[in-house]
């Protein structure tokens, strides 16, 4: 459904310019999960950027993005603003800089609801708690009263995921969603958007440098390094038989045997 | 006492006893960040601190190296105890025992100062050399942690993380302590460069004889470079041992709640498992 071709991303600099996207080509069928694995300043948020037209002023794009067709990079105007609306969400790393401080969290979710999808403000708040307790919400009326800093970032991201799939997006962009979070709630906000993205038939491209956490979440996995993709393949392909030397060493740079699995089997 | 002394004895280097601190938030309502807290550290080990926010963990750093103080409680380090107003000459035979390494050096560094500037400020307060001395033995701090000489005057924005984490370490070493606190010390850092940093800690450790308290949310990090864990939980060490004790057959559900949330090859995260063990930790 998403298909990108030779994208580059050039920043003009003040003595040179910058090449941060070097021919990136990557697919994402529907409903498939696509990972982008990389570390800092690789070009994997640039690549997600790129789709929603959110790359810098200075930047030059070329190459093509193409979703179910239609050509993202000529988009303008009303078209770009219903693509974003309508088929293609994202989940940014720091729910605190989404969601206003000032408005309960109730707002953001009613208000993106109601000017999206043109839902009456009545409908969108009963929505707005069933999308709640799709994402693991016990407390639905609490925390639809809730201001930001009432919340925990496990709890705001929730919101956060609540917003990105209000709309029943075909593709969720998800840049670092679980970065910022403890380890117990990162595994369990990502349980929770694997769900939603089977429940929906959504496609999910997801930015992380984490290569394990890629690995759960994922079908396929690209690795990133220096704007280029240098490897892609299955996780256990990537596991038991990196090809690129940079996979490898992103292999090695982690100890194996971490974890435990409660005893028993599964609950 | 020097790293070197401290080695070659068996008594613990660092004696935490009962140690509670409360914080008020405000609206009467109160934090817990602490309660009663004990541990010791042998010296030469590297003890890891685990836990996620909120445990607690960070203010038990903070109160071992006196940037903090305790409701109630005592910290002992070498013998002494650590007092959070204590007299100048104390302050500074500590910070000759005692050097931190904090998360982020970009924030700890003077990004108008070239980065030798850090290792010469605490040289100057430490080590009775004249500028010369001093230049050569920043010179030598800084091929100890993997730097080269042109980085001695490069400024912190001109480093990588990676670096700049080497920067730090070497100001910490350049006090000469018997122990080094790491608070979250290679959390910010990618993977690869995470792995060379753990690396350069564990050559220093062997080298120098330091005794380490590790701060971390990371179990593969305990695992690379820990002797002993403590687990903590909302103020309460619920769970210690040796890593491979407490990694390998984790006892407190909480332990094994962290154990089962950790990203590793072949895991899916579910929530009906990652609840059970919530409501165990509850009940």
């Amino acid at each position: 459904m998403l298909s990108i071709t030779d994208l580059s991303l050039t920043l003009a600099g003040k003595h040179a310019d910058l090449a941060i996207l070097r021919s990136v080509t990557l697919a994402v069928a529907t409903g498939e999960a696509v990972g982008l694995v990389g570390e800092s300043g690789s070009g994997k948020s640039m690549t997600l950027r790129s789709i929603l037209h959110m790359a810098p002023v200075n930047a030059t794009v070329t190459g093509q993005i193409l979703l179910d067709g239609l050509d993202v990079l000529s988009l303008r105007g009303e078209d770009l603003r219903r693509m974003r609306s309508r088929d293609v969400s994202m989940i940014a790393q720091n729910p605190h800089a989404v969601l206003n401080p000032v408005l309960p969290v109730e707002r953001y979710l009613v208000e993106g609801m109601h000017d999206a999808q043109g839902l009456a403000t009545r409908l969108a708040r009963v929505r707005a708690g069933e999308l709640l307790e799709q994402v693991g919400i016990d407390e639905v009326d609490r925390v639809l009263r809730s201001y930001p800093h009432q919340l925990s970032g496990g709890m705001l991201q929730r919101v956060v995921i609540a917003g990105a799939i209000a709309g029943k997006p075909r593709l969720l962009l998800a840049d670092e969603p679980t970065t910022a979070l403890d380890v117990t709630t990162q595994a369990e906000v990502c349980a929770i958007l694997d769900e939603c993205r089977r429940e929906l038939g959504m496609a999910m491209l997801f930015v992380t440098h984490d290569l394990d956490l890629a690995a759960a979440v994922c079908d396929r996995i690209n690795v990133m390094k220096d704007g280029e993709i240098v490897e892609t393949g299955v996780p256990e392909q990537l596991r038991d038989d990196p090809q690129h030397p940079y996979t490898r060493a992103l292999m090695a740079s982690r100890p194996a045997g971490i974890g435990w699995t409660r005893r028993g089997g599964t609950v | 006492m020097n790293a070197a002394e401290v080695a070659a004895g068996t008594a613990p280097v660092i004696v935490v006893d009962n140690l509670t601190r409360t914080f008020h938030t405000g609206h009467g309502r109160t934090v817990t960040a602490l309660d009663r807290i004990s541990l010791t550290v042998e010296a030469g080990t590297c003890l890891a601190v685990v836990g996620e926010s909120g445990s607690g963990k960070t203010t038990l750093a903070r109160i071992i190296v006196g940037l903090e103080r305790a409701d109630a409680g005592t910290v002992t380090l070498a013998g002494r105890a650590v007092a959070p107003k204590a007299r100048r000459r104390e302050l500074r035979r500590r910070a000759r025992q005692i050097q931190m390494v904090f998360q982020d050096p970009q924030s700890s560094l003077n990004r108008r100062l070239p980065v030798s500037a850090a290792v010469d400020e605490v040289l100057r307060a430490h080590s009775g050399l004249g500028a010369r001395a001093r230049r050569e033995r920043c010179a030598a701090l800084f091929e100890q942690v993997g730097l080269e000489p042109r980085h001695l005057a490069a400024r912190p924005d001109e480093l990588s993380g990676g670096q700049r984490q080497r920067v730090a370490i070497a100001r910490a070493l350049a006090a000469d302590p018997a122990v080094i606190v790491l608070d979250e010390s290679v959390a910010a850092l990618d993977v690869t460069v995470q792995a060379q940093i753990l690396q350069l800690l564990a050559e220093l450790r062997a080298e120098k004889g330091l005794t380490y308290l590790f701060i971390t949310h990371d179990l593969s990090v305990v695992q690379q470079i820990a002797d002993h864990v403590v687990v903590m939980r909302r103020g309460v060490i619920v769970e210690r041992g040796t890593t491979a004790a407490v990694l390998g057959d984790p006892q407190h559900p909480y332990t094994q709640l962290l154990l089962e949330c950790a990203p590793r090859p072949g895991w899916k995260p579910q929530r009906g498992v990652i609840r059970a063990l919530r409501d165990e930790i509850a009940s």
